[in-house]
């Protein structure tokens, strides 16, 4: 079993389990999912400098090199990523506050919103 | 003095429309606003409205100077760092990013004046978001790199999160949530696409990612149009365009009137991110990948202005109604792309100028509205008479005719420009057709809500609780429809202008040659001696 195989699938595997807890309907499965989504894409982007062993991603001298430009796109995917599940987890929890439950639909399934109740302040 | 600051503006122009807002929205965060107090006439409120404003309308001034330099022909390359591409970042203002520079700040004067009418007391750091917003839309605009563009729409996004929830509200969240969380999937993809056209180009330079797709062997070339339609999925998320835009409505309408007003540019991000990859740089001579979004462009374009002129019909309040009708504007705009010429490319420019401005208005006039209707506020059902029914229904009318294209205001002469250059393609018909009942079914929908909001009157015992719009209010929104009228007057230069961006666009090596001078232009050797090589060793098992 090469390496590319354990990579490709092991890819596949997070972005599905991602994209099942995306689709759930309560905020903090979708946080997880929205975070596993994030930790595949960082290894997909890395991958695609194609992988290497025993080679540093810098030039000159050794004989091999890596693609150095994954490396660093992936620390700012990285930490792009980190900062927004910050807020999506700010934000979800302000969400909870306010509509007094963690639906994604700010209200319970079945139940409906209360008419006009607590909108738009003005 | 003079000749150091005209050396320092020279040499670093193309970089200021990013930096300004940055050292704004710092300075406004550090010196603190005192919102989320309801302390409306507060002195630090009043310094942060004097520092957001100014600053503006500094912004204003650099767009516009970057805006005559481009008109002139000039196509500013600035490498970020002094790191030549395509190894560093490069900005480059070419006429359709001085253009859409010009179009964002001077849409941020009039929607800034409205917010410091009051909306900026409703919640804290207002100014210093909505400047994080201008840098980031700026960036997106300016840059050359596609990487680069990603970060700049993650600096604009999470600053529209902040915005949109601006003034809270349990509405307001929910839609937040959708928002947000729709978002960052996107953001998942945008990564994947760029990874994807980075793993077969080896570069995510524009101007040499423009090189590169021309050479691509067909198998190759086959990986990158995957990438490049993942793009186009991001891309149409943030334009709106079907089956990607239901999200719009509802989340343009919770937003706060400033806000959904700066939004109106937000899909334009979109519209202007599809032009330069999809159709610049995957466009005629782009080899086996050329024309990839082709088959697409066109009757999602067609399809989405008719989805949102129907949605616009079916609205049951005027901010859902304003919201689909810039789903529709974009699907016009998105319409002209589709048909790959430099003369539907350049209609639509215009166009999307003009729909930018008049849809800001719309917003802006909701609230102006609503504001006046007491407790029904924009739904479409009778009510109390409006305390000013001629100034409001007015401008409504002017809003109105312009956004449904009737002569002789700037909206007319947008559809006009797109039908006459559809008129030698195959496609004309479809365009035509769709266009124009499309433009008849906004009129319908239009007349049918002027009609509910200012004549369907019911007459009340008591005189109407609101009193006329403060001037602030009324004084910004007459700006920005006053803009957007501008346009028809000043419609032949405007013209001249986008069909020479057009042609700019389809002039592939000049680009190239300006963005990779240092690398010897177009003729630049590999720049990376790692890749593709006779050095490149492969894992032990990976096939060759």
């Amino acid at each position: 079993m090469s390496l590319e195989f354990l990579l490709a699938s092991g890819i596949g595997v997070v972005t599905a389990t991602g994209i099942y807890l995306l689709l759930r309907g309560r905020t903090w499965p979708v946080v997880i999912g929205l975070s596993l989504l994030g930790y595949a894409v960082n290894v997909f982007i890395f991958a695609m400098g194609r992988l290497w062993l025993d080679a540093a991603p810098i030039l000159g001298g050794a004989p091999r090199v890596a693609d150095p430009l994954p490396q660093a796109l992936v620390l700012t995917a990285i930490v792009i990523g980190f900062a927004t599940t910050g807020f999506v987890i700010e934000l979800a929890l302000r969400s909870r506050h306010e509509t007094g439950t963690d639906h994604v639909d700010g209200h319970e399934p079945g139940q409906r919103p209360a008419a006009h109740a607590g909108s738009v302040q003005q | 003095m003079n000749a150091l600051l005209d050396a320092f503006f020279g040499a670093h122009l193309p970089v200021l429309p990013v930096l300004l807002p940055l050292f704004t929205a710092a300075l406004l965060l550090l010196s603190g606003d005192g919102g989320g107090q309801a302390s409306h006439g507060g002195a630090q409120l009043r310094r942060a409205r004097r520092i957001s404003l100014v600053s503006a309308v500094l912004g204003v001034l650099l767009a516009w100077r970057l805006l005559a330099e481009a008109a002139a022909g000039t196509l500013t390359v600035y490498p970020l760092g002094e790191w030549p591409a395509p190894f560093g970042i490069v900005l480059v203002v070419d006429r359709l990013s001085a253009m859409m520079l010009a179009l964002t700040w001077t849409l941020a004067v009039p929607v800034l004046w409205y917010a410091s009418g009051g909306w900026d007391a409703h919640g804290r750091y207002f100014h210093a978001v909505f400047h994080f917003q201008l840098m980031g839309l700026s960036g997106a605009f300016v840059t050359g790199d596609l990487f680069n563009l990603f970060v700049f729409f993650e600096v604009l996004l999470i600053a529209s999160y902040v915005l949109l929830v601006h003034g809270r509200g349990r509405e307001r969240f929910k839609a937040g949530v959708h928002y947000v969380v729709l978002n960052l999937a996107a953001s998942a993809l945008f990564l994947i696409g760029l990874a994807v056209v980075y793993a077969v180009a080896g570069t995510l330079n524009m101007a040499d990612l423009a090189l590169r797709v021309a050479q691509l062997a067909p198998e190759q070339a086959a990986l990158f149009q995957v990438g490049a339609l993942v793009l186009l999925v991001v891309f149409g998320l943030k334009a709106a365009i079907v089956p990607l835009y239901l999200w719009l409505p509802t989340i343009y309408a919770a937003a706060a009137a400033p806000v959904a007003a700066l939004f109106a540019i937000m899909t334009k991000v979109g519209v202007y991110s599809i032009v330069r990859v999809h159709g610049v740089l995957l466009g005629p001579e782009a080899g086996h990948a050329a024309l990839t979004a082709q088959p697409w462009l066109l009757p999602l374009g067609l399809l989405t202005l008719g989805l949102g002129v129907l949605g616009a019909l079916a609205a049951h309040s005027l901010a859902r109604m304003a919201a689909y009708l810039t789903v529709a504007s974009v699907g016009t705009i998105l319409a002209g792309v589709g048909l790959f010429t430099p003369a539907a490319l350049s209609a639509s420019l215009y166009y999307m100028v003009h729909s930018t401005l008049v849809m800001a208005a719309m917003f802006l006039l909701v609230e102006l509205v609503a504001a006046q209707r007491g407790d029904v506020q924009d739904r479409l059902q009778p009510a109390a008479p409006v305390a000013q029914p001629l100034l409001l229904g007015l401008m409504t009318l002017l809003a109105a005719a312009s956004v449904a294209g009737l002569p002789p205001l700037p909206g007319f002469l947008g559809k006009l420009m797109i039908l006459e250059s559809a008129a030698l393609t195959p496609a004309h018909t479809w365009v035509w057709a769709v266009v124009l009942v499309g433009g008849l079914l906004t009129l319908v929908g239009l007349a049918r809500a002027g009609t509910i909001l200012f004549w369907n009157t019911v007459p009340t015992a008591h005189a109407p609780a609101a009193s006329g719009g403060s001037w602030r209010l009324t004084s910004a929104t007459l700006g920005l429809l006053g803009l957007s009228l501008l346009l028809a007057v000043l419609a032949s230069p405007m013209k001249r202008y986008t069909d020479a961006a057009a042609a700019q666009l389809a002039e592939r090596t000049t680009y190239a040659n300006a963005v990779l001078a240092a690398q010897g232009g177009p003729a630049a050797a590999t720049t990376r001696p790692y890749r593709g090589g006779e050095g490149e060793v492969r894992l032990p098992g990976a096939k060759p």
